[in-house]
Formats: structure tokens, sequence, C-alpha cells
């Protein structure tokens, strides 16, 4: 078996390796055999797909075999392990989850050159420009990371089992999810790099780029959201989010990815920022390979289990082959960028936009400076440092709160310029609600809840998190108020109801629409996050019927058991919650002890209303009295954050759905005596 | 009660009272402080938040802080104390002196010259802009009128 899946991996680097040197070729040779050529790079492109995902079978059906004779399989798997994570052992370590991202790289290859009939010149373009990446990667699994090597001396009789942390029902969507992502954002930069190379005229390529990228963010965003859930369901540390360089190299791409989705609309709407566009979408693909070296090459310290490897060098010489591909084909071409406007107002659609990039780039470049900086503080001073969060949360949070301002500012203004008029009409009832939410919680009794009550002139994290309430409430407030004002616009001609009048908005330019909702998804998880700085926790060690009071809450211990299984044995704890001295909900805070790894894990309980999380965690047993000891957190608002993503995907689905058709209103040609008036267009059309 | 027992009883009292304010004040520092502190244990957790089952530094390094705490240590002495014993990576954030303040100062440098290079490049092309002549629309025919409803159209919408 690993014979058979090595010689496959082999004839996917070949069949790659046609598709990229024979496709190239054809593409610069313009006689009667380009177009044959190219059509059998294209074809060797897609047979590379069903070689790879040949391969993949092989190593999943080796997992489930239980073949320990392939090294990979013995590391990541073993006899009790339950299916599904058999499965999830294709992206458990290093070679597997190189052979996930080959996988993914030759499926979305394979759908690219499925339509390669929308345009078959820069699709054979793009084509030439995958095969190129995934020949990278085969070479890789090929060489430096091979999941089919063999488990050296004495077949084993069990496998040395997955990390316990990973065996949870999310790690089995989660890394698919990133990856897809991740892998995802190669398609935009195919197109990219091949409009570039080709001097593709007009606007035509943007469009299908925009449509990918939107897709891939989505992915990535989905794949992001559910690693913080795993990390709060499962590493019971009471966080989502630690800044470590794994979960930094996911939202790098991601930050860039999102500016490039703004500001790709000055582009399509005015002709401008070709360049930047450009840039952006070389900088997230190199941040996507960036980002892959940093976690696998050692030169950061992380959590995650494939920090360490040799193959950081392969990644720095492709960075390095991507760059100056880069670099020379934009100085080559670079006329074929030329601006068609230039910005007319500081307070106008296309200047928040660029506000808007500015922001986003710098928190990318914070993330990437407090993760490189510890190398750098090596470096020139000789010792290592630790940039953990106290950092990050202290510099990017006012970056972030900029970005919430303009987010709920840059959409409702008008392009070229915005008038005094237009932003009093716009703003003043959204910016007073706004106003009225800081009163709110500062004016409230703490009984209340959590948030209320609030003193942010006593801690400057305070301060943040009521500056967060005020933004993300003045988002949600603008949203609606556009929201209303294209409904009862649409109500007045059609006689429809608000709510159906809204709805047919939306559905009118599911783009524009779509985007506001993605909005309001920010905005909530803004209100999810700014809970954060008033998280309480409170840790006792328990017998029968101890008590553990947290904020209005009282944890009774009602009894201790324990539970075997043959994959671990764990102890649980039962504790009943009460809230003004009423039973509210039992919780189950788990500890476990894996028998292959011989490794613990908490397994926390949680309650979510949307108020506030009591998330316990049984910590383990004091050695000296036996007794379990549990620790509860309160961490305010966190179930907003979940909801947030769920509204940002329904928003980004809703983005992509083409837009219902328009009733088209008779526009006479009539004479006009001073300057032109654009004709109303019928309210959400585009 | 005479005057010298009230005064016993409220001075009593306010002593009280600071004491407890004391306490509250030592378990707030040590929180604080133990959130400006990473666990040893290589799991890359502050130090107040790592919660691995027997993680053989995280309760030493709370008992040294509640130690320092209580022997009247101010928060640089604890934090000395840390980083003698333990080198400099148990800070969980750069230090505001030497090197390190790098850290701190480059992102708002890049904050400062990011809006105000937006704001610079916005107001340059302001000034170069030319004046938009104001066309004879009676020379227009259908199909311009069409086109430039249509990118009138494309520039206002989204």
């Amino acid at each position: 078996m690993p014979q058979i899946g090595s010689f496959v991996l082999l004839l996917a680097l070949a069949l790659s390796g046609y598709s990229f040197l024979f496709g190239a070729v054809a593409l610069f040779r313009r006689d009667s055999l380009s177009a044959v050529i190219t059509e059998t790079a294209r074809r060797a492109g897609i047979a590379s797909f069903v070689a790879v995902l040949i391969a993949s079978a092989i190593l999943v059906t080796a997992a489930f075999q239980n073949n320990f004779s392939i090294a990979y399989i013995y590391h990541h798997s073993n006899i009790d392990l339950p299916i599904p994570y058999k499965f999830a052992t294709l992206w458990s370590g290093q070679e597997g989850s190189l052979l996930f991202w080959s996988l993914l790289l030759s499926g979305y290859g394979f759908v690219l050159r499925l339509r390669h009939k929308t345009d078959e010149r820069l699709f054979a373009h793009a084509s030439v420009i995958i095969a190129a990446v995934q020949v990278f990667f085969l070479l890789l699994l090929t060489f430096a990371a091979r999941p089919f090597a063999t488990t050296p001396g004495e077949l084993p009789l069990d496998g040395a089992g997955l990390n316990p942390l990973l065996q949870y029902p999310e790690m089995v969507i989660h890394p698919p999810m990133l990856y897809l992502g991740y892998v995802g954002f190669t398609v935009p930069f195919a197109f990219a790099l091949g409009a570039l190379i080709m001097k593709y005229p007009g606007d035509k390529w943007i469009h299908i780029t925009r449509r990918w990228t939107m897709v891939t963010w989505g992915l990535l965003s989905c794949g992001i959201a559910l690693g913080a859930h795993w990390a709060y369901y499962v590493l019971g540390w009471g966080g989502y989010w630690g800044w470590d360089p794994v979960e930094v190299a996911s939202l790098l791409p991601w930050l860039t990815g999102t500016a490039f989705l703004h500001s790709v609309m000055m582009q399509e709407k005015r002709g401008m920022l070709k360049t930047w566009n450009v840039w952006l979408i070389f900088v997230t693909f190199g941040l996507c390979i960036f980002g892959t070296f940093l976690t696998r090459s050692g030169v950061v310290n992380s959590v995650h289990a494939f920090a360490q490897s040799s193959i950081g060098t392969w990644f720095v010489i492709f960075l390095a082959i991507i760059a100056a591909t880069c670099i020379f084909f934009y100085v080559y071409n670079r006329s074929h960028l030329r601006t068609e406007h230039h910005l007319e107002s500081l307070v106008s659609r296309e200047s928040s936009f660029l506000f808007n990039n500015v922001l986003f780039l710098l928190i990318c470049f914070v993330a990437l400076w407090g993760t490189l900086f510890p190398v750098l503080s090596e470096w020139i001073q000789g010792h290592k440092i630790t940039v953990g969060p106290p950092f990050f949360n202290s510099v990017t949070v006012p970056f972030a709160l900029l970005l919430l301002l303009l987010t709920a500012v840059g959409p409702l203004l008008a392009w070229r310029k915005t008038s005094l008029g237009s932003l009093k009409r716009n703003f003043l009832w959204p910016t007073v609600g706004a106003i009225a939410v800081g009163i709110l919680l500062i004016a409230t009794p703490p009984s209340w809840g959590s948030v209320f009550g609030m003193r942010p002139w006593t801690d400057v994290a305070y301060f943040y998190s009521l500056i967060a309430a005020m933004l993300a409430a003045l988002v949600i407030f603008t949203v609606a108020a556009e929201f209303l004002r294209g409904g009862r616009v649409i109500s007045g001609h059609t006689g429809r109801g608000l709510v159906s009048s809204m709805m047919l908005l939306g559905h009118r330019n599911t783009r524009r629409y779509g985007g506001y909702v993605v909005h309001i998804g920010m905005a909530l998880i803004f209100i999810g996050v700014l809970g954060t700085p008033l998280n309480r926790t409170a840790e006792k060690e328990m017998g029968f019927g101890d008590k553990i009071d947290i904020g209005p809450y009282s944890l009774v211990s009602r009894s201790f058991t324990q539970d075997e299984t043959p994959n671990y044995s764990s102890s649980i704890a039962i504790l009943d919650v009460y809230r003004g001295g009423k039973l509210i909900t039992t919780l189950y805070p788990e500890s476990r002890f894996f028998t292959a790894t011989q490794q613990p894990q908490h397994v926390p309980s949680v309650y979510s209303p949307l108020r506030e999380d009591l998330y316990v965690v049984f910590e383990g047993q004091n050695q000296d009295t036996g007794r379990p000891i549990i620790k509860a957190h309160l961490n305010p608002l966190v179930s907003w954050l979940w909801i947030g993503v769920l509204v940002m995907l329904f928003g980004t689905v809703l983005a992509l759905f083409p837009n219902a058709p328009v009733p088209v209103r008779a526009v006479a040609a009539a004479p006009v005596t001073a300057g032109f008036h654009a004709p109303t267009a019928p309210v959400g059309a585009d | 009660m005479s005057r010298l027992n009230r005064f016993r009883i409220v001075g009593s009292l306010l002593l009280g009272v600071l004491l407890l304010m004391g306490a509250s004040d030592n378990s707030s520092r040590i929180d604080r402080l133990g959130h400006q502190m990473m666990c040893m244990c290589s799991c890359s957790q502050i130090l107040m938040e790592c919660n691995h089952v027997g993680c053989t530094y995280s309760d030493t390094m709370r008992n040294e802080l509640n130690a320092g705490v209580d022997a009247g240590k101010s928060d640089s002495e604890v934090l000395a104390m840390f980083v003698e014993k333990y080198g400099t990576t148990v800070l969980a954030a750069p230090t505001h002196s030497g090197f390190d303040r790098v850290a701190w100062l480059l992102p708002y440098i890049a904050l400062i010259v990011g809006l105000g290079g937006v704001a610079f490049v916005v107001r340059a092309w302001h000034k170069r802009r030319v004046p938009a002549t104001v066309a004879a629309t009676s020379g227009l025919s259908t199909a311009d009128l069409s086109r430039l409803r249509e990118q009138a159209r494309k520039e206002t919408d989204l």
C-alpha cells in the first residue's frame, strides 16, 4: 500500500509538471499547435487531481485498516480511535496535512479547468499558475514530507494515537474549512497574475476573482471561527483566541483578503486602485504560504503539533520564487494597471475604502510584527522575548475600533463626495442610538448583568469595551436604517409590507445587502468580544454539597462519577447550577485520560444564555486530599460571538446569490436642458 | 459610650476596611501581574490561565507570585524576580525600555504614516483634479446618454 501511494503521488507530480511546463509553453507559442498543447495541459491538470485524490484515499484507507507499516498512520492513529477521527487522520500531522493541501489545490484546479470555456485564454493562464503551485507541494510530498514513508523496524501492534485535543467533532471539519480558505486564495492569485501577464483587457477577471475570493474568504472565516470555537470548548482555559502563531497565520490572509474584497469595488466602479488590488491578492497568497512556513519551520514557538520540522527552507525558496515572479511581471506590465480616476474628496466612499484598507493592513502588520518580534529581538539583543496576548490586545484593539467606526460610516458615504446634508440624514439617528447605548451601559445597575454598570474611567480595557459597544450599535443602527429606508421606498412603489419589501431589497442587490449583513455579523462579533475584560473566575476544591459562587450563579456539587471507554477513561463532576436560589441547569465538566497517548484532557461544560457563559472546568484532583478541583469562568456575551459568525456567513452566502430581476422602467431620451441627470434606478437595483 | 471608645470602634472599623481593601488590592495585583507573565511549562499560556493537568510550573510560579506580593515587593521588583529566575521569556509582552520599546512604537508609527499617507494622497489628487466641464447635452445621442446612465449607475451603486 505505501508503495502504491508513493507511486500515485509521483504520477501526480509528473502530470502537474506537464500541466505547468507544456501549458506555459503553449501560452507563449502563437501557432496552430498551441491550442492542442493547452488542451493536453488542461487534461493533465485534471488527471493530477484524480491521482492526488487516489493518494489521499489510500492514506485514509490505511488509517481505517490500521496499517501501521505507514509511519504517518502509526504516529497519528491507533486501533481504538473512533471512525470519524480515523478519517481526520489525513490532516492531523505534517505530511498528511500537506497531502490534504495538495488535494484541495488540485480540486480547485479541477473545477477551474472544467469551467475553462468561460474565458479560455485567461483560464489557461490561471491553470498554469495553479499547476506551478501544485508542483511545489507535490515535490514537498515526494521528497521532504513523505506521507507514505514506512515504519522502520518491526511492525508495531498498535499506533501512537491521535492527539487528544484533536479528538473532538469540530476537528473533523475545522481543518478542512481552514485549508479550503487557505488554499482557495491560490485561485484569485492565479487569475490576478494571469491577467497581469496577458494584460487582460477589461474588468472581467475582477468579477471572476471577486466571486472566488468571496467563497474562499467565507470558508477561511468559517475555518477561523471553528478553530476559535474548538479552542473554547476543548482547550478548557476559558478563552477562544490566544494569538498563537498558527492562529495569527490564519488571520493574516483573512485580513488582506478582506481588504481586497473592499478595495476591488473601487476598481469595478471607478477603475481605481488596480495596482493596489493586484498586490493585495499577491500579498494574500504570499501570506498563505508564509503562514505555512511560519507554523511548520519551527522559527517561532507554537502550541500546535506540527510546528517543528525541516521543511522551512523549501517554503523560503518558494516564497522567493513567488515574490520574484510577481515583481517581474508587475514591472514588465505595470502600464496596464494605470488608474482611470483619482480621489476627489476625503469624505467619500473611495477614501473610506482606502482608510479601511490601510487599517486592515496595519492590523495584519501588527499581528505579523508581534509574531516575528521574538526572532528579531533574539537576533539584535541576543535573547528571546515573549510577545503574547497583552501586547496584541493592547495594540490591535484601538486599530480594530477604528475599523469598526469605518464599518459604520463607510457604506453610507456617497461615491466621489458626500454632502453635509447626506451625512446628517444618514447618521443622525444611528449616532443618537449609539450614544444612548453608551449611556445605558454606564447608568444601569450591575445587577442587570456583567456588562451593565460599566465604569470606563477605571480601566482602559473597560473604556475600549464601552466604545466597542457603542460602535457596534452604530453599525447595526446604520445598516438597519439603510434597510428601512430602502424597504419603505419599495413598499411605497409596490404596496408590499415593510418586511417583504426589505427582503426584496436584499434580493435585488444581494452583493450590497449581503455585505451589510456581513457588517452586522462583524458588529455582533465585536459585542461577543467586548465582554472579555469583564471575565471572572473562581476555583475551589469541591466535596459533595460544596458550593462555588460566581456572579449571579451558585454551583453545588451533586456527585462525581467515572467512565471508561476503549479510547479513554474519564472523571466527571455533576454540578447543579442555581440562579437566585432556583435550579436552572446541571453541568458535567469532565477530565479524560487517553489510553494510547497517555495524555489528559479537560472537557469543559458550558451554560450559554445570551447574557454570559458559565464555563466550568474539571481541573483535576488534589494529590493530597483526592478532592476534585473545579474552576468556573463567567464570560459575558460570548454567545454573541458565535451568533455574529453565523450572521457573517449568512451575509457571505447572500452576497453570492444572483440578484432578483428588477422591473425596468422606460426612460425617455428627452433632451436635457442643463447638465445630465442619471435616471433613478429602481431601489436596490444594480 | 465614651468618646475614646467611639474613636476606638471607628478606628478599628477603618483599619478593618483598609485591611480588607489591602487584601482585595493584593488579589487584584496578583491577578494583574499573573496576566503579565507566561507559564513556563511551554504551553504558551498566560500564567493565570494555564490549566494543564499536572503542570509542574504554574502552581509553583503562582505561589512565588503570592509570596513576592505578600513580601511587599513592587510590581517591577516582582517581575524582575521572575525574569531573574526564568529568563526574559517569562514576561508576556515586551518591556517599555531599550530595544523592546520598538515593538510598541512601530505599530503606532505605521498607523500615523498609513492614515497620514492616505489623507495626503487624497488631498494631492483632489488638488490635481481637472475641473469637469459641463457638456452641452443637446448634442448627445441616445447611445451616449445610455452610456452615461450606465456609468452613473455603476458609480453610484454600492
